[in-house]
């Protein structure tokens, strides 16, 4: 929780808030003056949302998340009308950012990393329209995967789309990065990536803000041409962002900052990468009689040459450390090779995979280990996260291990949520997790080639941000699967965010997507439908065609976050 | 002056309001403070840590290196031995509770658990559950922990308790009644 400072008699300013990296994200958003954050929850990226919601609401104009006045109602006018919602998923999240653009106000998108594969799409054209009112992406990577299913570098998305990214090294320069960010955008007519990591995302740090301003809006683009990416149009835009390529150099080369110290040891440090290194700097220095290093930090994107050669120039050789990818490093190597010995983690130095630490750092600068205590006589075994007291995603994968019990064939392909879990004992009742949506399609591409008894296993939340499209194709095939649907109302991995669309609405949705009537079955996720729940699984398991069955039950920390408020 | 402070306990516990007490504890009294903790999975009944670092100058590393904590407080026996390679040889304490949260398996002798603690040169092992019953409110016993090592921290007392009754006021007069005496009775332990 953000929380402000009362330190009585000190003349503490109220600008001053502990705020952690997403948090310190979204307050400048909002001094940002911000209009419409759009996102779907992922960790570590939930919480810029959630605190955008605590301040703006849903609804336009009403302040209050979920539930507040009708649209509309209360909006007087165009100035007031500001929203921070959740959407369906981060491409739908991202066409309304841009929409807010062309509509001439600011807009945030925000995501985890894997969240902009999905938005991928409005996200590498976006950045060939002539972006009007403020556009910023924040992304927060997730390196050492401790709530993902990889460790993809944002950077190089953000240098794929040849758009400017910041990269904050402390919750300070992600509110600054941030605020700056929405100014850049709209001076350079681009939309702006904002990379965070796990560790500077979650870490919380004291934030002094500047003065908000007030909401900005420039009007609708007049310029509609500079919006439609027909072929001709296109050609244009491209050389235009071709042609800003210079400016974003530049820029990014001015930001970075050199210090040349001892000659020895050259360290360039992006992003939080920083930290480790400065934890470890003293050190150094006291190891090598009183010099440090001489350091090249850098936080933005596309990078320069001049300050890396003037660095290398000077040093004996250089060590690179860089969270995510060996994307720096790559280029400093280049294909014909440094003038110096880099080290990094194309060379080990640096552990490749996983995320940095202050002990991987202070190893790749040569100083000793530090020896912690250690336990001799016991071996301390994992603690793996397991399902909440009661939830009704246990009931349901009771049932469906049941409805199997027997059966000689199945595939059952699982998908993104707190359900995976159920791919752990005592369970071990799923036999995939990919992507958001995969269930549903590897189900379906299973099924299609002979695969008996193929079954895909999605909560609600993932159905609507990905599952849906993979059942019109079953329809349309009548690939024979099931799809069980695990309907708790929320996205609750990430904390309890209301699902997209209501419980009641889905076997509407189903029918309308073509599903017959009699193959929609909708159970009550509980241990008191055991028998009910086995019997109809195995039903529609056996039936030659697309059968959907919704389990039905209140996610528990949903209730228990209801009750709270 | 520096505090590296670890928090760990199992998911539910609390363990990261507690860090916030006395964070916020540490700024009132002129502290530089740098907090961290892992959303996500472990929130699930899995492992919690948070990393807390106080200093008098500037903080970097959002983690603390290993080695490094001058303080372990761990809400579950267990998870004290989980984060002990954290732990400084030269100074570290170790503050647990002895009430073990046996959601696996695999969950060892809770004997052999307590005896692995007692072995480190600087181990308090305080049953914070009994204590925070007495205090009033059995979710308090995590200040129980924190009282029990309220003379490890660079912090005034009065200073903690002021935050307690911030952080806890929206819960009512009871609430924070308890959680104030939980802090009391921790800081009232006598340690050999």
């Amino acid at each position: 929780m953000p929380y402000r400072l009362s330190r009585q008699g000190k003349g503490f300013a109220m600008t001053e808030m502990v705020l952690s990296g997403d948090e310190a994200v979204a307050q400048a958003a909002l001094d940002a003056g911000l209009s419409g954050g759009f996102a779907y929850p992922g960790t570590p990226s939930t919480e810029i949302m959630e605190y955008l919601q605590e301040h703006l609401g849903d609804r336009a104009g009403t302040g209050d998340a979920d539930g507040g006045a009708e649209q509309g109602s209360v909006v007087e006018s165009r100035t007031a009308m500001r929203v921070a919602q959740w959407c369906a998923n981060e491409k739908t999240a991202y066409e309304s950012a841009l929409g807010v653009s062309f509509a001439g106000k600011r807009a945030m998108v925000s995501m985890k990393h894997v969240g902009l594969n999905v938005a991928m799409d409005p996200f590498t054209n976006s950045a060939l329209v002539k972006i009007h009112g403020g556009l910023v992406v924040v992304v927060a990577d997730d390196p050492g995967m401790h709530s993902s299913q990889d460790e993809q570098d944002s950077r190089v998305l953000a240098d794929f789309a040849r758009v400017p990214c910041f990269e904050p090294s402390d919750q300070q320069e992600a509110y600054d990065m941030t605020r700056l960010a929405f100014d850049y955008s709209e001076k350079h007519e681009v939309p702006v990536l904002v990379r965070l990591t796990t560790r500077l995302a979650h870490a919380r740090a004291l934030v002094t803000m500047a003065p908000a301003r007030e909401v900005a809006d420039r009007g609708k683009c007049t310029d509609r041409y500079s919006w439609i990416l027909m072929p001709e149009m296109a050609r244009r835009r491209w050389l235009a962002l071709l042609g800003k390529q210079a400016i974003f150099k530049a820029d990014a080369e001015a930001a970075s900052r050199l210090v040349l110290g001892s000659k020895e040891l050259g360290v360039i440090t992006c992003g939080l990468a920083r930290a480790y290194y400065k934890e470890n700097e003293d050190e150094w220095a006291r190891a090598h009689g009183g010099e440090r290093p001489s350091h090249l930090h850098i936080g933005r994107y596309p990078v320069g040459a001049e300050k890396i050669r003037a660095l290398v120039a000077h040093v004996e050789r250089v060590l690179v450390i860089e969270e995510g990818y060996p994307f720096i490093e790559r280029d400093v190597r280049g294909i014909f090779g440094a003038p110096v010995p880099v080290a990094g983690k194309m060379t080990g130095e640096i552990p490749p995979a996983g995320e940095l630490s202050a002990e991987s750092v202070r190893s790749a600068l040569g100083l000793h280990a530090i020896e912690g205590s250690a336990v001799a006589g016991i071996e301390v075994p994992g603690r793996p996260p397991q399902f909440c007291q009661g939830c009704p995603h246990a009931d349901s994968i009771t049932a469906l291990k049941k409805a199997l019990e027997g059966e000689a064939e199945f595939f059952t392909a699982s998908d993104i949520g707190c359900y995976t879990l159920s791919a752990l004992p005592p369970w071990n009742a799923v036999e995939s997790c990919v992507d958001m949506g995969a269930s549903a399609g590897m189900a379906r591409g299973a099924a299609s080639v002979g695969q008996k008894h193929a079954i895909g296993v999605i909560g609600d939340s993932t159905f609507y941000h990905s599952g849906m499209t993979n059942l019109i194709d079953a329809v349309r095939y009548r690939t024979p699967m099931t799809l069980i649907i695990l309907d708790n109302g929320t996205t609750g991995m990430t904390g309890a965010q209301p699902t997209i669309s209501g419980t009641s609405q889905l076997p509407k949705l189903l029918e309308g997507l073509g599903v017959e009537k009699e193959h929609i079955r909708v159970l009550e996720a509980h241990k008191r439908a055991l028998d009910t729940n086995v019997a109809i699984i195995r039903e529609e398991i056996a039936y030659n065609g697309v059968s959907v069955i919704v389990m039905v039950r209140e996610c528990i920390e949903w209730l228990k976050k209801a009750r709270k408020s | 002056m520096t505090c590296d402070i670890i928090l760990c306990g199992v998911g539910g516990q609390g363990g990261l309001s507690v860090s916030v007490v006395i964070a916020r504890a540490a700024m009132a009294s002129g502290f530089v403070v740098k907090q961290s903790e892992i959303h996500g999975m472990s929130q699930r009944g899995g492992e919690v840590l948070a990393n807390l670092r106080i200093s008098d100058k500037e903080i970097y590393s959002p983690t603390i290196p290993k080695g490094k904590a001058d303080i372990i407080f761990a809400f579950e026996p267990l998870e004290a031995l989980r984060y002990l390679s954290w732990l400084s040889v030269e100074h570290g304490t170790v503050v647990a509770a002895t009430t073990p949260i046996r959601n696996i398996p695999s969950y060892p002798d809770i004997e052999s658990v307590l005896a692995e603690i007692r072995k480190l040169p600087r181990a308090r092992l305080i049953d914070a559950d009994a204590l925070a019953k007495q205090a009033g409110n059995v979710r308090s016993a995590n200040l129980v922990l924190v009282g029990a090592a309220a003379d490890l921290l660079p912090i005034p007392p009065e200073a903690i308790e002021h935050e307690i009754v911030a952080l806890f006021s929206r819960k009512g007069e009871a609430v924070v009644q308890a959680n104030l005496k939980a802090f009391a009775y921790g800081r009232s332990i006598q340690h050999g």
